[in-house]
């Protein structure tokens, strides 16, 4: 159960409550006013309460919320978007969309992972878990991009790789090492978002980019919680422990330098308003583009290069 | 620079004095076995060949021809996030530093397989499972940048369980920071090499383990990206005996060979040999041809 579906019940039903009173309050002469702004006064606090000090635990059930924009819906909000399947050995893997799209008439390569909204997406997505052949699709849009001279941008959520027996045995692996590879040395702009939860290899294969961007309330970490605490302690049900250590908010991870910015998210969090959150992070990804446009391809490599080395250098 | 302590002492004999009189229970056969003996056979089983997790330090000492030059060994890990659970970060640290006689999960450092000068960079699974957190990171790029300038090729031998958790992303990104430095070793005309041992998973199967020119696999190792435990747990069954091994790999195409530890060397002597060709291009711009074939004879 997502704890943050949880503990929004109650400023739900406040909200159908201010809503009907307001209502009520246009077709009769009765003055509510002290009523409404009594209940206003209770939602700001409860809201105060939910959203002023989360728990990283409380963030990253904020990062996997039912209702958080996800992948597509990023793609959906660009200019146009072509979608290139397949990774021309295997399949097509559904976890990954990629293809050429415009972003503020600016034509990019455009790379999204998605979780899926409802069962039968998520089924269909994966989970959001790539198979090797996500990767290797990754890797082929990258080559078509730095052919085309189209700068690359990609949107991070995923609890992690797949972990199953066919990707095993198809290297996943080696995939993912592939697509880091591609993208260490790519000359063209690479910007990367993560948009909900950036989990382990399976996240940074589409992360290492030139600019890394992070939605307020994402998480980004070495292992999704529950799977480092299978690390950590032979036992998954310790996530939210695990949770609290692994430094995965984005303001942690803006002081330790590996993200460059973060993406404010409407009071409440990015499935309050979907459509303005989506808004916000292409405007900044745009920002970013507009910057990294003017960089000549040999420094942006050598920049790319300084990024990366410097962390964790002593 | 002089030969290191440890390499002297493992040359002169198998097996430190103090260690000299235990024995180990083969965990393949059950077979009780003399360390001295197990040492001297390479730390494979005699019975069943069951090949032992080794020393970053045995593992040099069966690689290089005579010495070894260790470099960022001046590298040491801090705690980047005030890391506690059952200890301090800092404690485990410690205790395996003591147990490991290591300063760290990698060892690397500068010496000659088969007269062919090389960079050679070895994990060890004693010390915290071999992860990579942020001076594994560190000392391999170096390790891959000194290569270049020197115009020698790379080995890494791997054993890991992948990204160190008490260093959080700091360490994931360390996946990030090697790749970068094979892909402008290999992109100067660097060659390289990596030598996969038991086991090799995680984010370290998922960077520089699979990134090499050639990628051998030590017999039996396990290799994978996925723990074989979470992936049991994920699919609720158990996996066949054979999953994630080298050999498996080498039928499913992952890796290019699989050899067993007695022929690693020779194997990676032949190896080295069709690299002679390689020109690297330094980062000041010069190339380094290698030195003519038979001033190495």
């Amino acid at each position: 159960m997502n704890v943050i579906v949880e503990r929004e019940k109650g400023l739900l039903e406040l909200e159908q409550r201010i809503a009907e009173l307001k209502a009520q309050a246009a077709q009769q002469p009765v003055d509510m006013t002290a009523e409404i702004a009594a209940l206003e006064a209770k939602y700001g606090q409860i809201q105060r309460e939910i959203f002023g000090t989360m728990t990283p635990w409380q963030r990253v059930n904020m990062a996997r919320h039912p209702k958080r924009p996800i992948g597509t819906d990023y793609i959906a909000a660009l200019d146009r978007f072509d979608e290139l399947h397949g990774d021309r050995h295997f399949r097509d893997d559904h976890a990954i969309v990629g293809g050429f799209a415009k972003l503020r008439g600016r034509r990019i390569m455009a790379i999204a992972q998605d979780k899926g909204r409802d069962t039968k997406e998520k089924v269909f997505r994966n989970f959001g878990m790539s198979s090797p052949e996500g990767y290797r699709k990754v890797i082929r849009l990258v080559k078509l991009a730095a052919h085309l001279r189209l700068p690359v941008v990609t949107f991070i959520d995923t609890s992690g790789a797949d972990p199953g027996i066919g990707s095993e045995e198809r290297a996943q692996a080696e995939a993912i090492a592939q697509s880091l590879y591609e993208l260490a040395q790519v000359p063209v702009p690479i910007v990367a978002t993560v948009i909900g939860e950036g989990g382990s290899g399976g996240a940074l294969a589409l992360g290492l980019a030139d600019r890394v961007l992070m939605l307020e309330h994402a998480v980004y970490s070495v292992a999704s919680p529950e799977g480092a605490a299978a690390i950590l302690w032979g036992d998954a049900a310790r996530a939210e422990e695990a949770a609290s250590r692994l430094r995965l908010t984005s303001d942690d991870l803006l002081r330790f330098g590996i993200v460059d910015e973060l993406v404010p998210e409407p009071v409440g969090g990015a499935h309050r308003d979907g459509p303005a959150t989506v808004a916000r992070v292409l405007d900044a990804v745009d920002r970013a583009l507009v910057s990294l446009a003017a960089v000549p391809s040999a420094s942006l490599l050598d920049r790319r290069y300084a990024k990366f080395r410097r962390i964790g250098a002593p | 620079m002089p030969m290191p302590e440890w390499l002297r002492l493992r040359r002169a004999q198998a097996v430190p004095a103090e260690e000299a009189a235990q024995w180990t229970k083969c965990p393949g056969c059950g077979e009780m076995l003399y360390r001295p003996d197990l040492a001297a056979n390479l730390w494979v089983c005699p019975k069943c060949e069951h090949h032992f997790r080794m020393h970053a330090f045995d593992r040099i000492a069966m690689l290089v021809d005579a010495d070894f030059t260790e470099i960022g060994g001046d590298v040491l890990p801090s705690d980047p996030l005030g890391w506690t659970d059952k200890q301090p970060y800092p404690q485990k640290l410690q205790r395996d530093r003591e147990k490991s006689k290591l300063t760290e999960a990698v060892v690397c450092g500068f010496a000659s397989i088969g007269n062919v000068p090389v960079a050679l960079g070895v994990m060890d699974f004693n010390f915290r499972g071999g992860t990579m957190g942020t001076v594994v990171g560190e000392r391999l790029a170096q390790l891959f940048e000194q290569a270049r300038d020197r115009g020698v090729p790379v080995i890494v031998v791997t054993a890991s369980g992948g990204a160190r958790m008490e260093e959080g992303m700091l360490a994931l990104m360390q996946m990030a920071k090697t790749t970068l430095a094979v892909r402008r070793f290999q992109d100067a005309g660097g060659y390289y090499i990596s030598v996969l041992t038991d086991p090799t998973t995680g984010g370290v199967s998922a960077s520089f383990a699979f990134q090499s020119d050639v990628i051998v696999a030590e017999a039996h190792a396990a290799i994978g990206f996925a723990g074989r435990r979470v992936i049991e747990q994920t699919i609720r069954q158990k996996l066949p005996d054979n999953f994630q091994t080298a050999e498996f790999l080498l039928e499913k195409g992952a890796v290019d060979m699989v050899v067993p530890r007695r022929d690693l060397k020779d194997q990676l002597v032949r190896l080295l040999d069709y690299g002679v060709g390689a020109t690297i291009v330094a980062s000041n711009g010069r190339g380094t041809a290698p030195a003519p074939a038979e001033a190495r004879a």
